[in-house]
Parts: C-alpha cells; structure tokens; sequence
C-alpha cells in the first residue's frame, strides 16, 4: 500500500510539473528574449540563458518606448490599462451590487421584469453590440477618453446575479434585527451587507480586473491617439508590418510587463479570493 | 414600561389566506405573556405584527397607550429577540450590542455604560470582542439578549429564543430568562411551541390555534379548566385522555346532558379496586403497553368495551380513540395484558360539547 501510494504520489507529481513546465517555457522564453539585443533575434540565434541586456531594454521599453508605437513609452500604456482595469472592476462591482440590494431588498413594480432583462443582457458581450456603443462613446465625445474606455464595460449582468445569489442567503432576520435597531435601508446596506459581501467583492474584483486589464477589441476601436493606448493594443502595434525590423526585446519586455499587475492582483487577494469562492458559512 | 393591547387584530395574505383570524389581547405593564401553539397557529406572524415586522390588515395594535399600526419597528419602542439570534456576523459582541444605541445617535460614553452593564447582567464581559461564530449557541442566546436589553424597551418580545439550545441549556435559560425578566420588570411577550416552557415562564398564557386565541389565562388556570379540547390535549404533558361520552357506558351523574366529550389527565386516574365516588368514573382497562421514566410511569390501556363505541380520530398530540393512558408515580405498575380499574374523582373530570370547542361544566 505505502509503496503504491508514494509511485502514485511521484506520478502526479511528474504529470503537474510537466504542466507547470508547459506553461511557464513560453514566459520564460518571453523574459529572455527581453534580454537580449535586438540583432541577436533578429538571426535567429537566440540562447535559452538571459542576455545581458535587461536594464538597458527595460529602461528603453518603460520610458521611451518603441518606434512601432511612435515612441510611446510602456510606462504611460501601462498606466492607462491601469486606469481602466479599476474603473471597470470598481464599477462594475457599484453598480452591480446596488442593483443586486434593489432587486432582493425591495418591491417595486416589474421587479421581475427588470431582473430578467438584466439577465438577459448576458446575452449581449461587447462584441455583439459595438457598433451602437461605439455610435454612443462618439456621440458624447468620450473617444480617447478614460470614460470611454470603461463606461460601456462597466454594466455586468454575471456580477448583478452573483450578488443577488448571495443577498438571497443572508438570513431575513437580520434585516429585521437591523430594522428594530433602528438602520433605515441605507445603512443596513452600509453596516451590514457591505461587510458580509467583502470576500465576495474581493473575488469578484480580482476576475474582473483580469478582465478588464485584457480588454483589447474596445480599446483597438476607441483610441486613436497614442498616449491613450493601452498596452494589449499597445503591444500589437509594437510589431511593425513589412519594411522595418521588429524590437523583439522590446516587445517582449512590454509583454512581461504586461502579464505583472494580473499576477501581483491576484497573488496579493489570493486569500480573499479563495474564500470568496469557497466560503459558506455566512 | 407600558402595557400592550390588541383589539381584534387580524392578518390576510394574498390570497385571502387568513394567518389571524381577529385576536383580542391584553398585557399588562410588566406581566410576561407567552403565546403557544403548534406549528402554523400565527403566534409567530403576531409576534412580528407587534414588532412592526408585518403589516397589520385590521385591528389596532397600541402600546403604552399609543396606537402603533403605523410605525416602524425602531420607533415602537420594542426589542426582539429572534430564534437564530440574527447577531450580525461581521460585529464584535460589543458592536452588536452597541449598533442600535449608535443609530438613535446616542453619546458614546452613555452606549459604554449601558453595553457593560447589559454584559455584567449577562455574565458575557470577557467575550465583547469575541465575533458571533467564536461563541456557542448558549453565549450567542445570552448576547441576543443582551442586545435587547441595553435599549431598556418597553416590551421585549421573543420569537422561540431557546430552541436552537440543547435540552439542558434550554431549562438554564428559560429560568434565566423568567430572573431577568423579574429584574427589569419590562413587558415581555414570548412566542413557544413548548408547553412545558409557556407554563412555567408565563404570567398570561395564551393558547392559540389556527389563527384564533383558544384560551387566555394564568398558566395554572388554563391547566385546571381548560376551555376547549384543543387546550385540553395541548397543554399538560402528557396529554389529555379524552373520551367521547355518546354511545357509552360511563355513568355521569348530576353532570351536564350537555356534554360530548370527557376528558381527564392521565394523572388524575388512580389504581384502585374500589368502586369510584359519587360523580367519579371508572374505567377497565387492559393494559397495552408501559413505558418508565423514572420517578413516574405510564400506562397505556384499552377500555374493556361492552358494544360498539362511536370513534371520534385523533388530532396531533392527541392518543388514538379508545386509548387510556395513566400516570402512575413510581416504578411499580401493572404488567402487560393485566385487566386494572383506574379511577377519577368527580372534581378531576372536564366536559366538553361534542364539538369540542366549549367546556360545559
């Protein structure tokens, strides 16, 4: 029994390092292609050791940026991913959450009817209606805009429903509870179903800042100038077409540049984001 | 302190479901008042109706002298406390305490006094920053309270407090309770499915069913002479035997023509081989069956019939037709399959009209 168990323990072991091997080669590729010059994978001699030109292609990559993108630093894509990547994660969590609090919490007329169209909206990504919606961004004038960029992708059926899921679990009595002590419905929403949804706001945000910052049809379509790009479009452009010879370091660089605030999101809410995701005792 | 009145309170659901049928109540300043029933008998929907937590259809709810259809639960002057606690999870003990004070913007110093003194009354100090889920049922029950009691309401009302409780800790609280309730001296209406908890905690008894008010009373009072059959078979453990009259042999002098059914507790009837007094009954029966609790017996016997009984069915709580059953103190009973007499005095003997609904003595 012990002998097999501990064969059974080394084989999978085998079959997820295997894995793990899989996936991290291409990034491992990525990040030493970032370090070589540009002439050395441009031959096709590239070595599997890092280069020795980490700082000068970083620095390059971070503050200057590559002819592709007219010399439009990664720093400022970057940060404009940033930027959009929290507004449509924090939004899409507002909205959804006071949608969710007024569709359990309260009865209006056609509440039903309400919930189902927003359920119904599941239907409807982005790419199905992005001529209307580009129609409206450029009717209000929000291209090239922060607002642009997020405002169309904020309203999130799936959030709105897993929210309603969860207020359906938190036992009536403490609304009533709240209600004897005295907390109208906006601080009963404050004081107490606020804190009882944070891990699941937490889960929620970590998904939908991954989706957000890897948004890139929207962005394609709606900027133009390039301090407003952000670095999944950014990237793309860095690839030069035909007549000029690619920066492979520095396109490189910018993709693992790119892949960092995903990854430091969800390392640093990964204790929040597993309860959210597990936790049932309310 | 103040005293609470409904006058024909009624509630209908959609769907002309009607939960209370018109309930007439009075509790005076002070006095602890129990509803009991069974499940579904709209204790606990008046329960809520006094809280503000449902909408009253008809009828006027007042307390302390002020009509209260119309206002909300915070402005009533109430605290309730509620069968799973409702303490909120993501609170200290001291914030759950607290939060209700906070709201009604209360000085902090004045919420500090009255949370530790609500803490000392309930022996939980070293628990107030303790979250709910560290604590057990028992600690949780007693910071439920302790919520209720800092507001100093004029009336609490308990919605099953005690029965998530295990059995023992259930008897420490009830008496617990019954203390705290002397101590503060503050209206209380409490809401059980427990006969034994409503009889020994209440000042008022209010036996309910179906929707209407079956008797009011003091606990012993309902005991002594209960007012329907239902009350007769829900209240005292074990039930009430209750026998229909018509059709038999039982003799029952200088009694109503009027009644239907007899009933009479199992601890009324006693062994004996005597002939029962004038106005008393006895009756033969074979025993079917004995179970022994310790300090009593019972035994569970068919009447030995001459002809055919009319049978009447049994409603829940109630022994099927025909069956005796008697409690005898003691371990020493009858064996099984022995024919015995039992015997009940006049004064012990309630009768019902056949319908049940009236005690016509």
């Amino acid at each position: 029994m012990v002998e097999r168990r501990r064969f059974g323990n080394i084989f999978a072991h085998v079959v997820l390092c295997i894995g793990v091997l899989i996936v991290a080669f291409p990034i491992y590729l990525a990040f030493v292609a970032s370090t070589q010059d540009t002439a050395t994978i441009a031959n096709g001699q590239m070595s599997l050791l890092p280069g020795g030109h980490f700082l000068e292609t970083y620095y390059k990559t971070l503050f200057i940026g590559s002819s592709g993108t007219t010399r439009e630093p990664v720093s400022v894509m970057l940060f404009n991913s940033f930027v959009m990547a929290m507004m449509i994660a924090v939004g899409k969590i507002a909205i959804s959450i006071i949608s969710a609090y007024a569709i359990v919490y309260f009865r209006f007329p056609f509440r039903m009817s309400i919930f189902w169209l927003i359920f119904i909206t599941l239907m409807l990504p982005v790419e199905v209606r992005i001529y209307p919606t580009y129609k409206i961004v450029a009717d209000l004038h929000l291209l090239d805009s922060y607002a642009g960029l997020s405002l169309p992708l904020i309203a999130s059926a799936t959030a709105t429903l897993l929210f309603r899921q969860f207020f359906m679990t938190v036992p009536d009595e403490l609304l009533e509870a709240s209600r004897i002590d005295g907390a109208g419905p906006f601080r009963f929403f404050w004081d107490t179903l606020l804190p009882l949804s944070r891990t699941n706001m937490a889960a929620l945000f970590v998904i939908l800042f991954i989706l957000g910052w890897n948004q890139y049809l929207w962005p394609l379509l709606i900027t133009t100038r390039d301090d407003m790009q952000t670095v999944q479009t950014g990237i793309r452009k860095m690839i030069a077409s035909s007549d000029a010879l690619t920066e492979w370091p520095v396109v490189m660089a910018t993709a693992i540049l790119a892949m960092l605030p995903p990854v430091f999101i969800v390392v640093a809410m990964q204790k929040l984001f597993v309860r959210g995701l597990v936790e049932t005792e309310k | 302190m103040a005293n609470v009145v409904l006058r024909n309170v009624r509630k209908t659901y959609a769907g002309n479901v009607e939960a209370i049928k018109g309930v007439d109540l009075e509790v005076g300043d002070g006095q602890f008042c129990v509803l009991v029933g069974p499940s579904g008998c709209g204790k606990s929907t008046l329960l809520r109706m006094v809280a503000g937590l449902e909408t009253i259809t008809s009828g006027e709810i007042d307390i302390g002298g002020r009509v209260v259809n119309d206002v909300e639960p915070a402005e009533r002057d109430i605290a309730m406390v509620f069968q799973n606690y409702a303490l909120y999870p993501h609170m200290s003990v001291y914030n759950n305490m607290a939060y209700g004070l906070r709201n009604r913007g209360m000085a902090k110093p004045e919420i500090d006094t009255r949370v530790r003194e609500a803490a000392q009354i309930l022996e939980i100090v070293p628990m107030l920053e303790r979250k709910p889920r560290q604590l057990s049922g028992g600690q949780r029950q007693r910071v439920a309270m302790g919520r209720a009691i800092v507001r100093q309401p004029k009336v609490f009302l308990f919605d099953e407090p005690l029965s998530n409780l295990d059995a023992k800790l259930r008897i420490a609280m009830r008496v617990e309770i019954r203390k705290l309730q002397r101590r503060l001296n503050t209206t209380s209406i409490y809401v059980t499915h427990d006969q034994l908890e409503a009889m020994t905690l209440a000042d008022i008894l209010v036996v309910m069913n179906g929707g209407v008010v079956e008797q009011i009373g003091n606990p012993l009072e309902i005991y002594q002479k209960p007012a329907t059959t239902f009350v007769a078979s829900f209240i005292g453990a074990p039930p009430m035997n209750l026998i229909p009259l018509q059709g038999t042999d039982i003799g029952l002098a200088g009694k109503d023509s009027a009644a239907g059914i007899l009933g009479i507790r199992p601890e009324d009837l006693v062994l004996s081989d005597q002939p029962a007094g004038s106005g008393g009954v006895a009756l033969d029966l074979t025993v079917e069956a004995i179970e022994q609790v310790g300090a009593e017996t019972y035994v569970y016997g068919v009447r030995s019939q001459r002809g055919d009984t009319p049978t009447v069915s049994a409603r829940p709580g109630e022994l099927p037709p025909g069956e005796i059953l008697v409690r005898v103190p003691g371990q020493i009973g009858p064996g099984i399959g022995e024919r015995i007499q039992v015997v009940a005095t006049h004064d012990k003997l309630h009768l019902f009209s056949a319908d049940g609904r009236k005690r016509v003595d």
